[in-house]
């Protein structure tokens, strides 16, 4: 299962810090989205991509995860030499995330 | 209890321009507003308008105002927005001339300046998030512009303004200052200002609230994305927000396109700063209450803090871009052939580049190997991206150069080489106190 089946998503930009948002389709699956998906678990999933450290926000009325991550956007919007300099695709990369298929069961 | 419509005529500075038209006609608007300043293109106004005083705001404007002004006239919308760039009160002449032009005599425009700062603050020692100060940046400085609030839009507005144009106000602000005027809300009431910026934050960004930035087929479709229509927000005097649309124009406004734009460029939810409040998302609901029409509520607020944010622009550095295609059996294996050619043939004619990237696109642009899983895999097309920062414009072109002479000097079979060489702006900020900035409303009448 990927997170993709449980939630979506949209990255924003400011400067070199980009946050992503997960939110989850089903508020039902929001704790245990939010028991696995810790900010360290971002973290390594984008080792390699972003060079600073993740914060996890929670906004549990409307079943969401913010996730903000600085020296994710290559030095910053306006000089970044990458593709994305926004890093919009950032919220696809993190819906790629596996989940464990049990995660949904094992909470209950 | 009275409540006000305010529509979102655009979310960036070039975006479309009949969603606006049709939110004039058919919105039954009392507000259009128009969020269309970038962080860095203030600084890029700010070179237009040292090289000629009557430039310097948005290229657009004339073609919005000129799509507009009549519906917004007949039905009595006023407008809001920051296209004065760094030059409002051209920006407003400009708007009066046009006006003048189709006929719309007494129509009052105000401009809203202030927000240039760079004369002040220039060779300050005020610190930049990006480390050092502004004064280091020396002669590579540009423009400093603050962030200012929505009390000169509530003025402007009270002295009988049709249209509004400001610079460098806060995107949320553009919304926040019809309301404070239409409401009387007090500058201090931080509850009912932390709910106007949320109705701002939601709106300012037009079509990504009402289901564009959002379709995933499969997950999340949206009909009509090529008549999308642009949101409008129906706020009642205590702060309770309803988003909608005009009936019949495509996208959508559900619970879900709502809370992604809720979260959009947010980072602690419980403090979110702008010039006129420290507002708090944490405790908002959502909730649907009809066909596109979503109930919001529990936005709140606290004390400003009495800073105002500083967009700095400097000149960075130079960047040269070159990019060309192969396909079939072994595109990869070219590609990446290509890359080596070209870092090994910037290295051989000595040109410095301080940071190079080099991506394959469709296979590793967007983030890397690693989260691509590249290992195996053989797509039958690829694109070869060299980009590199250099310290002038002759090296950054030479970049580009490098890739193009791959047509008759790399592997086999490379196509449609194209290049680029640009010089980077950058942006940075500072935070200088509320009291260093004095906004003035100026009016102009057609």
């Amino acid at each position: 299962m990927k997170l993709r089946d449980l939630a979506h998503s949209r990255t924003g930009d400011k400067g070199n810090t980009s946050n992503i948002s997960v939110i989850a389709y089903d508020p039902k699956t929001y704790d245990a989205l939010r028991g696995y998906l810790t900010a360290e678990r971002v973290q390594t999933h984008f080792a390699g991509v972003i060079t600073g450290h993740v914060t996890r926000y929670e906004m549990p009325l409307i079943a969401a995860m913010n996730f903000v991550m600085t020296g994710a956007l290559g030095g910053g919007v306006t000089r970044s030499l990458a593709i994305d300099a926004h890093g919009k695709g950032l919220s696809s990369a993190l819906l790629d995330l596996d989940l464990p298929d049990d995660l949904l069961t094992a909470a209950v | 209890m009275r409540t006000i419509r305010i529509g979102a005529g655009a979310g960036y500075s070039g975006d479309r321009i009949e969603p606006a038209v049709e939110l004039a006609e058919k919105g039954a608007l009392n507000y259009l507003v128009f969020e269309c300043l970038a962080e860095r293109t203030i600084a890029l106004a700010q070179a237009a308008k040292m090289k000629d005083p009557n430039a310097g705001y948005d290229p657009l404007l004339a073609a919005r105002m000129k799509a507009v002004l009549p519906a917004c006239r007949a039905g009595g919308v006023k407008i809001v927005t920051n296209m004065g760039a760094a030059n409002p009160e051209a920006a407003a002449q400009a708007t009066r001339t046009i006006a003048q032009q189709l006929g719309l005599h007494g129509l009052k425009i105000a401009a809203v300046s202030g927000d240039d700062v760079f004369a002040d603050t220039k060779t300050s020692t005020m610190p930049l998030d990006i480390g050092g100060t502004m004064n280091d940046l020396g002669n590579r400085i540009i423009s400093a512009n603050a962030y200012v609030g929505a009390a000169s839009i509530a003025e402007a507005l009270a002295g009988g303004a049709d249209v509004v144009i400001t610079g460098r106000a806060a995107d949320p602000s553009l919304f926040l200052g019809p309301l404070i005027h239409e409401f009387g809300w007090a500058l201090d009431d931080w509850p009912l200002l932390g709910k106007g910026i949320l109705v701002g934050h939601l709106l300012e960004c037009a079509g990504q609230v009402t289901g564009g930035y959002f379709a995933d087929p499969g997950f999340k479709d949206v009909a009509g994305l090529e008549r999308l229509g642009f949101p409008i927000g129906e706020v009642r005097a205590d702060g309770d927000l309803v988003v909608t649309k005009v009936a019949g124009s495509g996208g959508q406004v559900t619970a879900l396109t709502v809370k992604e734009q809720l979260m959009y460029e947010i980072h602690d939810p419980t403090r979110y700063f702008q010039p006129d409040v420290i507002a708090d998302f944490s405790q908002v609901r959502v909730e649907e209450i009809g066909h596109d029409r979503v109930h919001v509520t529990g936005a709140t607020g606290a004390a400003k803090t009495g800073e105002l944010k500083v967009s700095v622009g400097s000149v960075d550095s130079f960047i040269g871009e070159g990019q060309i295609s192969y396909a079939g059996p072994g595109a990869v294996e070219r590609g990446r052939l290509a890359l080596e050619i070209v870092r090994g043939r910037l290295a051989l004619t000595g040109v410095a580049v301080s940071e190079l990237r080099a991506d394959l696109i469709g296979v590793n642009a967007l983030h890397g190997d690693a989260l691509s899983q590249t290992q195996g895999l053989t797509p039958y097309e690829v694109r070869v991206r060299v980009a590199g920062r250099t310290e002038s414009m002759a090296e950054a072109a030479r970049i580009g150069e490098e890739v193009e002479t791959l047509y008759t000097n790399g592997p086999a079979g490379g196509g449609g080489a194209w290049k680029s060489a640009r010089e980077v702006i950058a942006v940075a900020s500072a935070l200088i106190p509320e009291r260093m900035v004095t906004t003035r409303v100026q009016m102009f009448e057609a």
